[in-house]
């Protein structure tokens, strides 16, 4: 080894001891880049040296020149791990920094609610779409013709006492029912029919917290041939079910009276709430029995009336009270709560 | 119907409780309403003789009896004013307990007492306590007082349906408790009373068929004193008749027993004869219950020389009715036609257990045995001499015994059953029908049938089907089957655009719900009849269909807008504390053709309506909410994220309307056509409505935002876009609805996309005028667009709107 060969060792040696201390103790991205500038710039230490090689005799540039460039690469690698690293720690200050507390609600998240009377009039729509039946409405204000006279409830007639109507003049006045939508749906249209009519009805009430002057009920009608009370049990028991979601869900049929309907039968469930255990409750009268639709086979009068055979095709009518339905559904305990529309009490429907 | 449970088990006694009892009743179709006991709990209490009563030593009001119990005398303290010797008292011995106390030995101002005499009062049998209550004197002493006065009994209250006028009698009651149990029952025991005098009293029909049959009969000489006795008192009093005379306690329990009102004349009142007739223009009438009634010309009457003397069937007249003093009287059993009776005690405004019964049907046959049946137990009562009984008849007009014809084949086709021919049978003659099977013996069941002849008192039975439920109701509704019915399985269309049919709006309606509701509006109900003069301030205009009979004031007209109902539960949750509300509603609203003396039904339109109102913060309280108070754009912004469903164009044009602000509301228009308005309620209106935070409200028709597109997809541009900005400074007066509409008459389809992205007015503007920037974007559908293309329309655009809006571009 010559001496310039033992200078050029030591200065390399202590180029490359000071740039590992400098790399390694570089704090940030802008302090190593200033290190590699430095040491492999165009004016850098490395690059000064292997500018020098040309001065050296020729038989030594080889080796010195490996020499060089492997300490080069090696500060290569060092300062671009440093700088992964730094990139690295930097990335995470920032994530760190931008931590937030996920507790806290989000922006804008009030929303509103159904009426809980919708909430139901939709399910029991959806029940009876959902296996053929049609959806019809008809006006609120009617005529006495369609509310009473057609359900064979002709003037005076003694059953008129238990509908206690709203009057605008002695031959117009507030639907009692929803009864009148089936005559004019059977007006218009033949058998087979199956339809259901959701909507208002008005009785002389005053509003307590079992009764409204105002309430909704759903209209069922089912005319085809060959139509039985078998089927009308049949439908009114599996819909109470499937409303309730109780498979086992007791109902039972009592017998009544509608000028519309012959046979006539009032449905009953067992109060949901009690089970009739106990003496029942206040939502049943201490029953046992919540009253929730009047139903039957449709009376032959309503059918001629509508100039149907009633020899060749028979049906079935119901016509529930959505709000007693609600009240059941969601345990609410006061008919008044529906129409008040306190906030606090929609609240719950969300 | 109120009846004593005692009573019905003399004629039929199943071995049943009451529970049990009512609910087979219920289970029948004759709905039980409430249950009572007719006394209180009453445990070692008998009959009691007063002795003798001495004056109490040391209190006036109290007197000091030595009373048997049939055993041993005891000595009872009482208060009582009608104490004395003689008479026959409930006795509570020591150790008793009466409704709320138990006796015991006691002393009373110093004079010992071993028990207590009762009041009807304390033995919950009436609110009476003004003295003891006295028994009959042949009460025997010592008696068990409950068995005595048959205490153990149920007072049972039903909800009769109206076409089950038969069971508006203890005795039709018991059929129908027979034929549930398959008992006997026992029949009334009734025995013609001959006639001791031959006085009667002529009676003249001249109604047709509205009083085919009158019968009537003369008592002379009853004893004005007599009393009721207390078995017919209290049978009176468990079916809520209170006791009045013996004449009249006699035609109520016969009422109550067979079925028949009957009617009594003071006979030296009436005058020359009785005639029943319609009622004529212009007569008037005196009611028994003392009120004057002005006769209406459909009215049947019982008249006499003196005109009338009683509405048919209703009541009867206060100059001709009996008295405390009556001595001579005549009985009217008459049977009234359901037809001729209807509707009169309503329509009079009267309360007739008598019209009650005969609008229902009364039993055409029983008029005779009614008479009989009141001689008989009158007699008993109060003496007298009866005069033969007449019947004045026209046979032709009775309605006579129907026949019907029972098919078994449409039985069990209506029923959807297979019940056997002699099932049939056994169930027509347990409800007492003669039934004639079809002579043909070979006839299979599909043939078989039955001739039917339906009893007098079943005035509900006049067709087939009638039959046919009675059928079912004796088998039970409980036993038929049930099955759900088999149909093909048929897809019904939905039509995913504009459709009428109401299933498919009903969709469309969920999805404009469902998109208020989340929003952060809460649906609600309110009555579709309203306050007239609140609604008269919100919408003057439109004449409302007003109800003849509200419940009150505040309910007596329908609504011509929701926002009624809905302002009036914004001032009620406002008055509970809430600050922000949003609350909307669907449902119809009413109009009429105005000025129509006549309303027909088709002079009124039914429109549904969905209205909303929104007061308060913008977002609910919160850490990073924006709580300023809601403007107009936030209200119109929630109408138009439910028009933007539609897929149709609407315009909103400046607009007054009575209820908004006259800066802050617009007309919503589709096609031309007003739909709805938007705005804040006008500030003099909200001081009115007493609602304390400024309110913004939407009206829109129902149908105008239910039509749905169905999507036609176009190809999508592959070339770039370009925007444009732009700020022009108009008039403040200039509409952002004007800048639009000149920028589209300038412009090619190559502008896809105007946004005005700020309105500015303030510093560095004229206070006259504002700023209003445009974002304008174009693109071509099939080649890259030339900058200067782009410049060129833009420049267009400024000079038009230079032109037409002297607008200058803001630097």
């Amino acid at each position: 080894m010559s001496s310039l060969d033992d200078g050029l060792n030591k200065d390399l040696d202590k180029i490359v001891a000071s740039a590992r201390d400098a790399i390694a103790t570089a704090t940030d991205l802008a302090a190593l880049e200033q290190v590699r500038v430095q040491l492999l710039g165009k004016k850098g230490e490395v690059t000064a040296l292997l500018k020098a090689l040309g001065k050296l005799p020729a038989a030594e540039r080889p080796a010195a020149g490996v020499e060089i460039n492997r300490a080069k690469t090696a500060l290569q690698k060092e300062i671009t791990t440093r700088k992964a690293q730094l990139l690295k720690t930097d990335l995470d200050s920032r994530i760190q920094s931008a931590a937030l507390d996920v507790t806290l609600p989000g922006r804008h998240t009030d929303i509103g609610a159904l009426h809980p009377i919708t909430r139901v009039l939709n399910r029991i729509e959806d029940f009876f779409l959902g296996v053929g039946y049609d959806l019809v409405e008809g006006p609120e204000i009617e005529d006495d013709y369609h509310n009473f006279e057609a359900l064979n409830l002709p003037a005076h007639h003694p059953a008129r006492a238990m509908h206690d109507t709203f009057y605008v003049n002695p031959e117009i006045l507030l639907r009692t029912h929803t009864s009148p939508v089936q005559v004019r749906v059977m007006e218009k249209r033949q058998p087979p029919l199956r339809i259901i009519c959701p909507g208002r009805a008005y009785r002389v009430d005053p509003p307590d917290p079992s009764h409204a002057p105002m309430f909704h009920q759903v209209e069922g009608l089912f005319i085809d041939q060959d139509i039985s009370f078998a089927d009308l049990k049949g439908t009114v028991i599996e819909f109470l079910r499937v409303f309730f979601e109780q498979d086992d869900l007791q109902v039972r049929f009592r017998p009544s009276y509608f000028p519309f309907t012959e046979p006539s039968a009032e449905v009953d469930v067992v109060c949901v709430h009690c089970f009739g255990d106990g003496g029942g409750c206040r939502v049943c009268n201490h029953t046992g029995w919540v009253e929730v639709m009047g139903s039957g086979m449709v009376h032959p009068r309503v059918l001629e009336y509508a100039d149907i055979d009633a020899e060749k095709y028979t049906g079935f009518a119901f016509g529930m009270g959505a709000d007693r339905l609600a009240m059941l559904r969601y345990g609410v305990d006061d008919l008044r709560h529906f129409l008040d529309n306190d906030l606090r009490f929609l609240q719950q429907f969300q | 119907m109120k009846f004593s449970e005692a009573w019905l088990r003399e004629f039929v006694n199943p071995d049943l409780s009451t529970g049990d009892l009512a609910e087979q009743l219920t289970m029948a179709g004759l709905e039980v309403n409430s249950l009572e006991p007719v006394a209180a709990v009453l445990r070692n209490l008998v009959v009691g003789e007063i002795l003798r009563v001495m004056p109490h030593p040391d209190a006036d009001r109290l007197v000091v009896c030595q009373v048997t119990d049939g055993k041993e005398e005891l000595q009872v303290v009482c208060g009582a004013p009608n104490a004395r010797a003689g008479i026959k008292v409930p006795l509570a011995l020591v150790g008793a307990s009466l409704s709320n106390l138990k006796v015991k030995k006691t002393r009373l101002r110093g004079v010992e007492s071993c028990g207590m005499l009762c009041s009807e009062k304390e033995l919950g049998i009436s609110d009476d306590h003004e003295g003891l209550m006295e028994l009959p004197l042949d009460a025997p002493v010592g008696a068990d007082l409950v068995d005595h006065l048959a205490l153990s009994d149920a007072m049972i209250d039903l909800d009769l349906t109206p076409n089950r006028g038969d069971c508006l009698s203890l005795i039709g009651l018991a059929r129908e408790t027979g034929l549930i149990n398959s008992l006997d029952v026992k029949q009334a025991e009734i025995t013609a009373v001959p006639a001791t005098i031959k006085d009667t009293f002529p009676v003249k029909l001249v109604a047709g068929s509205a009083c085919p049959r009158f019968v009537g009969r003369v008592l002379r000489g009853l004893d004005s004193d007599a009393k009721s006795p207390l078995w017919l008192k209290e049978k009176l009093r468990r079916s809520d008749i209170r006791s009045i005379n013996p004449v009249v306690d006699v035609t109520n329990f016969v009422m109550l027993e067979l079925g028949q009102p009957l009617h009594a004349y003071d006979l030296t009142r009436l005058e020359d004869k009785i005639i029943v007739r319609h009622a004529k223009a212009g007569e008037k009438l005196k009611l028994l219950d003392g009120q004057e009634a002005a006769l209406d010309d459909g009215t049947l009457l019982i008249t006499d020389a003196s005109g009338a003397i009683g509405i048919a069937g209703v009541m009867g007249g206060l100059s001709t009715g009996v008295t405390a003093e009556t001595k001579d009287i005549f009985l009217e059993s008459a049977f009234f036609a359901p037809r001729a009776i209807v509707g009169k005690a309503r329509f009079y405004n009267l309360n007739s257990d008598a019209a009650h019964r005969f609008e229902r049907g009364v039993d055409w046959q029983g008029q005779g045995r009614a008479v009989e049946r009141a001689t008989q137990i009158l007699i008993q009562i109060a003496g007298g001499e009866p005069g033969p009984t007449v019947e004045t008849c026209d046979k032709s007009a009775l309605p006579g015994i129907a026949s019907l014809r029972l098919r078994l084949a449409r039985i069990n086709q209506l029923l959807g059953v297979e019940i056997e021919a002699d099932s049939v049978a056994e169930i027509l003659n347990r409800l007492g029908f003669d039934a004639v099977r079809s002579s043909n013996e070979k006839d299979s069941d599909e043939q078989l049938s039955w001739q039917v002849e339906v009893p007098s008192h079943r005035f509900d039975i006049s067709i087939e089907t009638d039959l046919i439920e009675e059928i079912s109701r004796v088998f039970g509704y409980n036993n038929l089957p049930a099955r759900t019915p088999v149909a093909p399985l048929q897809m019904s269309p939905i039509p995913e655009a504009t459709s009428l049919s109401a299933a498919s709006s009903k969709q469309a309606l969920n999805q404009v719900r469902d998109q208020l509701v989340s929003r952060g509006y809460f649906e609600a109900m309110t009555y579709s009849f309203v306050d007239a003069s609140l609604q008269g301030l919100l919408d003057p205009d439109p004449e409302p269909v007003s109800l003849a009979n509200p419940l009150s004031t505040e309910m007596s007209v329908m609504r011509t807008t929701i926002w009624t109902g809905l302002l009036k539960s914004l001032r009620y949750n406002i008055n509970r504390q809430q600050s922000r509300i949003r609350l909307f509603e669907t449902g119809l609203c009413f109009y009429r053709k105005p000025n129509q003396a006549e309303l027909k039904h088709a002079d009124i339109t039914q429109v549904q309506k969905l209205a909303a109102l929104a007061c308060g913060s913008r977002q609910a309280e919160g850490w990073c909410n924006d709580t300023n108070a809601i403007d107009f754009y936030d209200m119109k912004g929630d109408l138009e994220s439910i028009l933007a469903l539609s897929g149709d164009e609407f315009e909103f044009v400046v607009a007054r309307h009575p209820a908004l602000h006259p800066g802050q509301s617009a007309e919503i228009r589709k096609a031309g056509a007003t739909v709805g308005c938007v705005g804040l309620l006008d500030p003099g209106l909200q001081q009115q409505f007493d609602i304390r935070y400024p309110t913004f409200l939407f009206e829109i028709n129902l149908d105008s935002v239910l039509g749905r597109r169905l999507p036609q997809s176009a190809p999508i541009s592959r070339f770039p876009e370009v925007r444009r900005d732009c700020a022009v400074i108009v008039a403040r007066t200039v509409t952002a609805a004007q800048l639009r509409a000149v920028i589209q008459t300038v412009t090619d389809e190559t502008l896809i996309n105007l946004k005005l992205f700020d309105v500015y007015q303030g510093k560095g503007i004229d206070p006259t005028s504002k700023s209003v920037a445009l974002g304008l974007t174009f693109q071509h559908s099939s080649r890259t667009l030339r900058d200067e293309e782009v410049s060129s329309s833009v420049a267009r655009i400024l000079a038009c709107l230079k032109q037409e809006l002297d607008a200058d571009i803001r630097n």
